[in-house]
């Protein structure tokens, strides 16, 4: 007899549980077509968890330099700041992200390098970084070649770790850890020696208030890392636009106030702006 | 067809994959075993100890604990596992301990219950020739239940195979984090996808199987 | 049981275990002592770092939310693949040889197959044959692939707790003229679940751990996932595991006390309708169900 009774309120759990989630996703298609549709709506890829970059805040907000990017970018596009969806795309995601058409375009710690081109299709350069050293304040490390021996730090798969062990300093203990925060964790604990990526998401760690003074980047220009905005591959006609409004950016002075609104506090020392289709190799 | 697979060292990854599993199986066994004893050793702060332990370490996700081997173990309490200036042989050891401590929560409910199989007048005959609980415990209901829980210790072996992909958080170079720098660089997802999966029904079905027949050969009839 | 392994303790014995207490009460203080010490070192104690989790922000933007998805994915997966187990469970058992086969393959199939793999498939399905909007289909995946993994573990544990059950219930109910399907309904099964529960229990502990799966591959917005943008924000990695972590243990905790809860009001109204199982064997006696109980350990993460 009971069992039925439990049979019978698991089922309706079970009806109720579906019914919730069929209004949802009718809910959530609705938006997602508009946008798709080119409605009213745009989606753009940042990162959520780089101070400095792509951030969001606590009060739910985005903030950074790429925010900002793509902020302007999307006003050029037609799009005020409220029609702004923005979505997190991880590193390893990007590339699909794009192909499959879940963000319009990505403004992400982009590098644009070949193997990416053949996948999709980059906007800019909008900043030219170089993978640089982030060490306590009071380290001895000045130069890439002092990493021998020490303990590094940097994230699963990317390209700085390799570069490091490759060509700058063999010798290097390094250790991968899954994101920038946990790196920089390890730093201040003294269980690494050095952090190892772009100096632009070094900078924006460095800068937060409860690191403040602590680090100091090195200075090491390692390797020129040319940010670009994601686009789906063979979607020319919106690289063109987006080109016109990065130039746009550039030439009223907004770029040089996102730049100092972002990484003033970091004490850091960005390239002028990039040309744009210029590469620096 | 598999072209996708030159320059990666799959076998390399399933080796390690192989590693992480048979040392934490070790690790896990023993300290599992230990746990279960004290559970139902007769010194109640033991006792509490290790309900306590099964049941918070039973309640985390894996990752969490995986990832408070690095940051916590060896970043914070200094237990780098004699490999400071390694951080690759140290990964694959807090994995291995890690794994280790997780499993072996599994593996004390696992022989507790098989320790609940024996029956009552194995352990009374035991007492009634004047053993002690450890003697008891050691030679008389260990035994039994290890042999009725093969079956059991069976499905946690093959769930601890595939718990070593989770050792890819703190980056040991195992299946997993070879596959998805794999997805990241080349586009036949789908087939990356399905050559790990074949790897590690390679690896989970026969364990399966072999540790089934051993059971049910080893089992106390009665 | 456990008083059975050890005689009551007499005088000499009783020192013993107060002083074996006292040892290894010692022990676990000096343990935990250095613990804090250490993290006090390494300035991991510092009230800044904890200080967010007073705020209403960092649970209103960050956690909850998470724990939110965490907990809708959980529930999904948990209700459609209770069902889904139990069917495959008993198609297991059938007397035709062409419904057990192939539901034998698919219950091993996927239970040889890491969850996070099986989300990845699942995610890269609904990309190519369905038009699930990008927010919904982390959640999709991430549901597929917990389905998938556990209603196979859900079918074995089912399996096993109706064939654990003593030959004379089906016998009996075929004597009173009942046919196979009402033998099941309702002879086998209602005995069965009381016995299954444990296993069940921790089955579902383990969905809502794998839940976290879909935030390291897909994108998944479940905790541990925001965690990681929380932490980027406050710049605390390991104060936020643990808060992350005492989460995980307080959700499963409920989870655990409501189903010994249920276990309990299954059993009692058992004994009034005079159950053949005595309710002593089933509790003492997880590994009644043989072969399933500890696949807690069942999925990654």
């Amino acid at each position: 007899m009971k069992l039925r009774k439990v049979t019978a309120a698991s089922a309706a759990v079970l009806a109720l549980a579906l019914t919730a989630t069929a209004c949802g996703s009718e809910d959530k298609d609705d938006s997602g077509s508009g946008s798709s549709g080119g409605g009213d709506k745009i989606k753009i890829g940042i990162k959520y968890d780089q101070p400095g970059l792509g951030l969001k805040e606590p009060d739910g907000s985005f903030s950074g330099f790429d925010v900002d990017v793509a902020t302007y970018v999307a006003k050029e596009l037609g799009y005020e700041a409220n029609q702004i969806e923005f979505v997190e795309t991880k590193s390893a995601d990007r590339e699909n992200a794009l192909a499959r058409g879940d963000v319009k375009f990505i403004v992400a710690t982009y590098s644009i390098n070949d193997e990416r081109k053949q996948k999709v299709d980059f906007a800019g350069p909008y900043l030219l970084a170089h993978q640089d050293l982030l060490v306590k304040a009071d380290s001895k490390i000045a130069a890439g070649e002092d990493l021998n021996g020490k303990n590094l730090c940097s994230v699963t798969g990317s390209t700085s770790a390799q570069n490091v062990k490759d060509k700058i300093a063999p010798k290097a203990n390094l250790r991968q850890n899954s994101g920038y925060s946990e790196c920089i964790a390890a730093l201040q604990s003294g269980a690494v020696d050095a952090v190892t990526t772009d100096d632009s998401i070094l900078a924006g760690f460095a800068a937060q208030d409860k690191y403040k003074g602590q680090f100091k980047l090195v200075g090491e220009k390692l390797s020129n890392e040319n940010y670009g905005i994601g686009v789906k591959k063979g979607d020319k006609a919106t690289v063109d636009k987006i080109n016109a409004a990065l130039e746009k950016m550039v030439s009223d002075k907004s770029w040089d106030k996102a730049v100092t609104e972002n990484f003033g506090p970091a004490n850091y020392k960005n390239e002028p702006a990039p040309k744009i289709g210029v590469i620096v190799k | 067809m598999f072209d996708f697979l030159e320059g990666y060292d799959v076998l390399g990854a399933f080796w390690m994959t192989i590693k992480l599993t048979v040392f934490s199986a070790v690790g896990s066994l023993v300290w599992g075993t230990l746990l279960a004893a004290m559970r139902v050793s007769p010194v109640p702060l033991m006792r509490g100890f290790g309900t306590a332990y099964v049941n918070i370490v039973r309640n985390i996700p894996l990752t969490v604990i995986i990832v408070f081997t690095s940051l916590g173990l060896a970043d914070i309490f200094g237990m780098t596992m004699g490999a400071s200036d390694n951080f690759e042989l140290q990964g694959f050891r807090l994995a291995v301990l890690g794994l280790a401590a997780y499993t072996a929560a599994f593996v004390c409910e696992a022989i507790r219950s098989g320790i609940n199989t024996v029956p009552l007048g194995q352990a009374e005959a035991a007492r009634a020739i004047g053993l002690g609980f450890t003697q008891t415990l050691g030679l008389v209901v260990l035994p039994q239940a290890f042999r009725a829980v093969i079956g059991p210790l069976a499905n946690v072996l093959i769930a601890l195979t595939k718990n070593t992909t989770v050792a890819a958080a703190i980056s040991v170079p195992e299946a997993a984090l070879l596959m998805k720098g794999m997805i990241e660089n080349e586009a036949q997802t789908l087939a990356i996808g399905a050559v790990f999966a074949f790897g590690f029904v390679v690896l989970t079905l026969p364990t399966g199987l072999l540790l089934g027949w051993l059971g049910k050969r080893l089992a106390v009839k009665r | 049981m456990t008083s059975v392994l050890y005689d009551a303790p007499g005088p000499r014995a009783k020192r013993r275990n107060v002083l074996l207490s006292v040892l290894f009460f010692v022990l676990l203080a000096l343990a935990l002592w250095w613990m804090w010490q250490k993290m006090d070192e390494k300035e991991q104690l510092e009230w800044a770092l904890w200080e967010p989790f007073t705020t209403s922000q960092a649970w209103t933007t960050y956690l909850l939310p998470g724990l939110g998805d965490t907990l809708k994915a959980a529930a999904l997966a948990m209700v459609i693949a209770l069902p889904l187990g139990a069917v495959f469970g008993i198609a297991r058992m059938s007397d035709h040889r062409w419904v057990r086969v192939p539901a034998g393959a698919v219950v091993e199939f996927f239970r040889a197959i890491p969850v996070l793999l099986l989300m990845l498939f699942a995610f890269e399905f609904y990309v190519r044959s369905t038009d699930i909007g990008s927010e919904q289909r982390p959640l999709y995946a991430v549901v597929t692939g917990l389905v998938l993994y556990n209603a196979s573990v859900l079918a074995e544990v089912v399996r096993a707790g109706i064939l654990a059950l003593p030959k004379g219930q089906t016998e009996a109910a075929y004597a009173i003229g009942l046919r196979k399907g009402q033998t099941m309904t309702s002879i086998l099964l209602p005995q069965a679940v009381t016995a299954m529960l444990p296993a069940i229990v921790s089955q579902l502990v383990v969905i809502v751990k794998d839940t976290a799966l879909g935030g390291v591959m897909l994108g998944f917005t479940e905790l541990l996932n925001s965690r990681s943008t929380l932490a980027a924000n406050y710049a605390n990695v390991v104060p936020s595991f643990i808060v992350v972590a005492i989460i995980y243990i307080v959700v499963n905790f409920i989870l655990t006390s409501f189903a010994s809860w249920l276990e309990g009001r299954l059993r009692r109204s058992k004994r009034g309708t005079g159950a053949v199982l005595a309710p002593e064997e089933v509790e003492d006696n997880p590994a009644a169900i043989p072969g399933t109980y500890g696949t807690g350990a069942g999925g990654a993460v």
